[in-house]
């Protein structure tokens, strides 16, 4: 009987140890080091869950900001190219007009000297035209009548 | 006790004083075997869990084990207790660990050695009945502290009939009341009959060997037997600690989330 005592005192003190020396210090301490190493892994993801999104954020602008610089030098490449062709036709239209000038002032220089070679060459047909009937009838024909006739038949 | 020659397989279960103690109470405290093998798990145990204390964020392999061991009994609490049962962790833990150790310390050869004689603690009904009774006590007092006299509802399940309920009642009350002595004579009677069943198997090889002649065919089978039976039984160690430790936190279950 006297075993009883014995296996019951010594029971509650290893069992006393265990509980408070173990079980109430140390796995509390274990269980933390779980829980931090725990809170440390899904830290570290949500870290890098954020990088990538600010590496896409990046990404993102830096694309918007690519368009819209293309979209800039499109729009003053066509901005030039209008301001080109305007000058090229105002230079034409100018152009255009001068030949013109140059072109209405020869016809006119063409005219007048037509009609100087006209006057010179009736002038000559009409003294031509009095030596032959001068010779040809010997009547005498005035220069006036001469003239008169001579431009009547041209 | 073993007499000259002979294997008296219940030699192995017997306590005996070391050196003489004091007197408490009137009980004569003697440190006996039983003490120094309850000794040797708790300095077993104090290294084993020493091994997780580095705290390292990358584990080595034994920390990986004390951390998975202690994630074990916080698993067995959350999946029967729930939320409310962090603080009956350390009770648990005691309970798992202590009869774990005792079990394993209790199969392992060292009776080899010669003057060295293995004791298994969880083999006194004294030891797994304190264990059991601590148990229950928590039970007890946690139900009646937390709902009063509203704990004895815990006998009367959902939906049963006023004419029924003395009847169940009774019968509840019954099995609530038997549930220390099965939970101490579980553990302790596998244990012995473990113990038992290799040493008589043990005597049988001993016999066989002194008999001679084709008895040497009953030693080889007693061999292989005593080889299967310890397989078993290191199985067993487990899973009484296992049970042991999971009944435990059902029935605090019960008595913390009364229905």
């Amino acid at each position: 009987m006297e075993v009883y005592g014995s296996q019951f005192f010594w029971l509650l003190i290893v069992i006393g140890i265990i509980y408070f020396g173990i079980a109430k210090n140390m796995v509390p301490k274990i269980s933390k080091t779980v829980d931090d190493r725990q809170k440390r892994i899904s830290d570290d993801l949500a870290a890098a869950q954020a990088g990538q999104d600010k590496a896409e954020q990046i990404e993102a602008d830096y694309r918007a900001s690519i368009n819209d610089a293309r979209a800039d030098a499109v729009s003053k490449v066509n901005e030039a190219k209008a301001k080109v062709a305007k000058k090229n036709e105002a230079a034409i239209k100018r152009a255009d007009t001068a030949i013109a000038k140059k072109a209405d002032e020869a016809d006119a220089a063409l005219k007048a000297a037509q009609s100087e070679a006209m006057k010179e060459i009736e002038a000559v047909a009409a003294e031509a035209a009095q030596a032959i009937v001068k010779t040809v009838s010997g009547a005498k024909v005035t220069a006036t009548d001469a003239k008169k006739a001579v431009k009547a038949a041209f | 006790m073993a007499t000259e020659g002979k294997i008296d397989p219940m030699h192995q279960f017997e306590v005996q004083p070391i050196f003489d103690g004091f007197t408490l109470f009137g009980q004569q405290i003697d440190f006996t075997n039983s003490a120094l093998w309850m000794f040797v798990v708790l300095v077993l145990l104090y290294v084993f869990m020493m091994g997780g204390m580095k705290r390292e964020l990358v584990p080595g392999r034994w920390q990986v084990m004390v951390e998975g061991v202690v994630g074990f009994i916080d698993n067995i609490i959350a999946n029967s207790i729930g939320p409310n049962g962090k603080k009956y962790t350390p009770w648990v833990f005691t309970l798992f660990m202590f009869i774990l150790f005792s079990n394993l310390l209790g199969m392992m050869p060292f009776g080899i050695i010669p003057g060295i004689h293995p004791f298994t603690v969880t083999s006194q009904f004294t030891v797994t009945g304190l264990l059991a009774a601590i148990s229950f006590s928590i039970v007890l007092i946690v139900g009646f502290w937390k709902h009063g006299f509203k704990f004895f509802s815990l006998f009367i399940p959902h939906g049963t009939p006023v004419w029924m309920m003395p009847l169940i009642f009774s019968v509840e009350l019954l099995s609530f009341l038997v549930r220390p002595f099965s939970l101490a004579l579980r553990l302790f009677v596998a244990m012995i009959a473990g113990h038992i069943l290799i040493k008589v198997f043990a005597s049988f090889v001993v016999q066989a060997i002194d008999a001679g002649g084709a008895s040497w065919g009953i030693a080889l089978l007693s061999i292989l037997f005593i080889a299967f039976v310890s397989a078993l039984e290191l199985l067993v160690c487990a899973i009484q600690a296992y049970v042991f430790a999971l009944l435990t936190s059902l029935y605090i279950s019960d008595a913390e989330n009364l229905h």
